[in-house]
């Protein structure tokens, strides 16, 4: 081991951190270096100095001092102790959570729901009804097309039609 | 069976107040201590001591056990001891640039970088000697001595803290004695059958 090698482990060695073959070389380079051995000696010296150094105490108030600064610290609502930390973390989960919330509500320009199932006969009405659309949209049809009140169903509602056509074939 | 810092921390993270209190009682005085010989004052190491409790406590929520508690609380202190000293000393070199100029003053003086040993014997003690030799170094060398010395770290621990490799922190412990033991070579040199008894080797 070289003096160079054995001075950088020298702090380890004389704490007693080195381990067993560490220690051995570099006791066997102590022991053949008078140099390193004695800087060895004096950097013991050198320990054994800065433990002559008296410890200090806190002063009197220190820790009420500490306590009063905790204590002027801003507690949390009770709303922000329910919220989980980490809160950035929380937040973006929300976020999303939200997001995909909002994209499934329905529009309300979205194409209304499909009817449910009809019966045959209400899908045959509303076939005839379609049928004859073009027909039944067409006013002047309705006002002269006298056949249609011959298939009218007698009701109270029909002499008014019929008074109504009147008025308008006087004209 | 008592509960280990890391299990305190959670628990005041979980809104327990005395567990910080614990805390608090236990690390009051390392703390002091090695903010008091980064920093060389009093006053301002117990306002950097507090100033690391409230830290702690404002973080507790965000505590997570992933390393010691000592190396989170150490690294604190640490980097605000640092902070304070650069700031310290660029403040005490700093002169105003209106103010006056006074043509018959002395010159500024600045600290002879060395001095007789003598003349340190006289002025102050043997313990005021060592302090002011700790005092001298860079302050990482510094920093990496005290909590080797004093906190008795391991140098993974002091590694974390300082924010460096163990290989690193070996050469920089090195050097921090080798500096140390030029600066106590009177004391070094003395027989040490007159220190017998004092102190503890490490």
């Amino acid at each position: 081991m070289k003096c160079e090698d054995a001075l950088k482990e020298l702090i380890a060695y004389l704490d007693g951190r080195v381990n067993a073959a560490g220690r051995a070389k570099v006791e066997s380079h102590l022991a053949g270096c008078a140099a390193c051995r004695n800087r060895a000696e004096e950097m013991r010296k050198v320990s054994m100095l800065l433990g002559e150094v008296p410890a200090v105490e806190p002063s009197f108030g220190f820790d009420a001092r500490v306590r009063q600064r905790v204590a002027a610290e801003p507690r949390q609502s009770w709303f922000w102790r329910l919220v989980p930390a980490p809160r950035p973390a929380f937040a973006v989960a929300l976020l999303i959570a939200l997001t995909v919330l909002v994209a499934k509500l329905p529009s309300n320009r979205a194409p209304a729901p499909p009817v449910a199932t009809t019966s045959a006969q209400e899908q045959e009405e509303d076939f005839n009804a379609i049928k004859n659309l073009g027909v039944l949209e067409n006013y002047d049809v309705l006002t002269k097309f006298d056949s249609l009140a011959e298939t009218a169903t007698p009701d109270s509602t029909q002499p008014e039609g019929k008074a109504q056509r009147g008025d308008e074939s006087n004209d | 069976m008592a509960r280990t810092d890391v299990e305190l921390m959670l628990d005041v993270k979980a809104g327990d107040d005395s567990s910080f209190d614990f805390l608090l009682q236990k690390y009051r005085s390392p703390l002091v201590n090695f903010l008091h010989r980064m920093v060389r004052d009093t006053a301002t190491a117990e306002d950097l001591a507090q100033e690391v409790f409230l830290r702690v406590y404002r973080a507790r929520k965000q505590y997570t056990p992933s390393a010691k508690f000592t190396t989170w609380l150490f690294r604190i202190a640490t980097n605000l001891a640092l902070n304070s000293v650069r700031d310290n000393r660029y403040a005490k070199l700093a002169v105003p640039l209106d103010a006056p100029v006074d043509e018959d003053a002395a010159p500024m003086e600045l600290p002879a970088p060395v001095m007789r040993i003598d003349e340190h014997m006289i002025e102050r003690d043997r313990t005021e000697f060592i302090r002011r030799a700790i005092a001298s170094l860079p302050e990482k060398q510094r920093a990496a001595v005290l909590l080797h010395k004093y906190e008795e770290m391991d140098y993974g621990e002091i590694a974390k803290i300082l924010d460096c490799s163990e290989s690193a922190l070996k050469s920089l412990l090195f050097r921090a004695y080798e500096s140390l033991r030029v600066q106590l070579a009177p004391l070094v040199t003395q027989p040490v059958e007159q220190r017998a008894g004092e102190g503890r080797p490490s």
